[in-house]
């Protein structure tokens, strides 16, 4: 992966009078990646993605793709991308080849590659044969494509993805999820979304966000590593100082959690679980829960919005 | 890109039935109102004034109340038109494409008018057909024809410009279309009010564009006249670019 960034946003926010939606929020997306936007709904995944495309002005921040200026210059920045919004703009009237001629030509395409454009566009999402049939007359699914086929066929070098496996079933989901994989290869894809097991099926990076901030961001491959290393989440009614626990043998790291939690990090060792018990009984700390972690996004999502709801509330 | 969204505007049009709808009626009744006027000036007009100097003719006892008339009738009409502009958009959701594409708030308002002015302009086309059917019968004052026709076709822009406008502002087409409709008819009123003998007030007539179109069919072409059109045209376009601008920027 080369690190020549598609879209960089620096300080992104947003009010909806006094309602802030998004709060200072930065991201990037690298060529050749496919960014996961993650998030309980109202987050702002939704605000993020039209300001990213120019249909929500910012109240402060930049937003640059490839380098130019989304504000400054909109003509010049709008072409690069494609957008499908949650609900897919498509005219219903107009049969899908009238309608990708169309969006090609507004999109500046000039007429002579139009039908070209079209005819990859339809094929890259499956359809190849609706191209006369009136979009209204078609199912949901076959809707979301034509919005997905809207917003690549221009060859937008980034392709922002509004939820885009909303209301399909699981075989058309397959298949856009192959879709999105594929643009990720040449074209930067974000995508929002709020199916855990579809950010791991086609992310190569994920992003959570709960009330307009970055909580989580890290690669795929990083979660992955995560999960390799053991993690012991230990309750301790009487806990010692951190150092004492972080002198026990085999113990690499440990993170004090709210309410005498810790979250111990270790060497793979078949019976530390079963050591760190017998120490906690013989030093009395009062053990009351010891459960391995596994770290899996859900795991993550869960923890990261309900802490925040829960701070919130506080 | 205006053009694009003008012809896509158009095509749109002639695929709902909407249009074909209003085109039949619209012609219906005017072409029922050209044979009552041409009745009339057979039955009443002519024997009366045969061979006076300066009698009103062909072109003023049937050529300009048909032009009237369907200024009157578009008056209804043009809102049922414009409704769909923005407000169908923006319930269908589809506005998206429009504003994630590079094209700019000005292109995007400017591409609608132009689309529904070429609905305007198919429909005068048939309209202007009816007079032109009796031109070789008769002598037609051509100079006159060509004023009330550029009047109604000002009168007509100013409709569709102000119905564009009214059609920024709302998410649901009937409530866009009685706006428009209701701004028209307050137009007119103001002409009527201004204009009858008791309370004659010069402003409101001014107001009104009612009062400029009269004027264009009685062939009189003053540039005032068309100054105003411009400007009313001018205002509510840009009115319709900054609402929608504002609408990016809401708070």
């Amino acid at each position: 992966m080369d690190n020549e960034l598609l879209i960089q946003t620096e300080g992104l926010t947003r009010h909806y009078g006094p309602h802030v939606a998004v709060a200072g929020l930065e991201l990037s997306l690298a060529k050749g990646e496919v960014l996961g936007l993650l998030g309980p709904n109202g987050a702002g995944k939704s605000s993020t993605m039209q300001m990213l495309t120019g249909n929500l002005a910012p109240s402060a921040g930049r937003i640059l793709i490839d380098g130019i200026d989304l504000i400054d210059e909109p003509l010049k920045a709008k072409r690069l991308i494609g957008y499908l919004p949650e609900q897919p703009p498509v005219h219903r009237d107009l049969t899908v080849d009238e309608y990708l001629r169309f969006a090609a030509r507004l999109h500046g395409l000039p007429a002579r590659e139009v039908k070209t454009a079209v005819e990859r566009a339809k094929t890259r999402c499956g359809l190849g044969d609706v191209g006369g049939r009136l979009i209204g007359n078609l199912s949901k699914g076959y809707q979301q494509r034509v919005g997905i086929a809207q917003a690549i066929v221009h060859a937008p070098m980034v392709v922002v993805l509004d939820e885009p496996t909303v209301g399909l079933d699981p075989i058309q989901i397959r298949e856009i999820r192959a879709l999105i994989r594929e643009l990720g290869q040449e074209h930067g894809v974000i995508l929002s979304t709020h199916i855990l097991p579809e950010v791991q099926a086609v992310c190569d990076r994920v992003q959570i966000i709960n009330r307009g901030r970055t909580v989580f961001a890290d690669t795929l491959a990083g979660l992955a590593d995560r999960h390799a290393a053991p993690v012991l989440m230990a309750g301790l009614a009487h806990a010692p100082a951190i150092d004492e626990l972080r002198g026990i043998e085999g113990v690499s790291a440990v993170e004090p959690l709210p309410e005498g939690r810790f979250r111990i990090t270790h060497a793979e060792e078949a019976g530390f679980a079963e050591r760190l018990a017998a120490l906690a009984a013989e030093r009395g700390w009062g053990l009351c829960e010891l459960t391995p972690e596994r770290v899996t996004l859900e795991q993550i999502f869960t923890d990261l919005v309900y802490r925040e709801r829960v701070e919130a509330a506080a | 890109m205006i053009l694009t969204i003008a012809g896509n505007e158009l095509r749109r049009m002639f695929y709902s039935p909407l249009a074909w709808a209003i085109l039949a009626v619209v012609l219906f009744i005017l072409a029922l109102l050209f044979l009552v006027f041409i009745e009339n000036f057979l039955t009443q007009v002519q024997p009366r004034f045969a061979g006076m100097d300066g009698a009103p003719g062909v072109t003023d006892s049937v050529v300009a109340p048909l032009l009237l008339w369907a200024g009157v009738l578009m008056l209804g009409i043009m809102p049922l038109i414009t409704m769909r502009l923005f407000s169908e958009e923006k319930a269908r959701g589809t506005l998206p494409l429009l504003l994630s594409s590079p094209v700019s708030m000005t292109q995007i308002v400017l591409g609608k008018y132009l689309g529904v002015l070429g609905f305007v302009a198919v429909m005068l086309g048939l309209i202007v057909l009816m007079p032109l059917s009796i031109a070789p019968a008769t002598s037609l004052d051509w100079g006159k024809f060509a004023s009330g026709l550029l009047g109604l076709v000002l009168l007509l822009a100013s409709f569709a410009a102000a119905g564009l406008y009214l059609s920024t502002l709302s998410a649901q087409p009937a409530v866009a279309a009685v706006s428009s409709f209701g701004l028209l008819i307050f137009l007119v009123i103001l002409y009527v009010s201004g204009s009858s003998p008791g309370s004659a007030s010069e402003l409101f007539v001014y107001l009104s564009h009612f009062g400029h179109f009269l004027s264009f069919l009685e062939g009189l072409f003053n540039s005032a006249d068309l100054a105003y059109y411009l400007l009313f045209i001018a205002t509510f376009l840009t009115l319709a670019v900054r609402r929608l601008d504002n609408e990016r920027l809401q708070r």
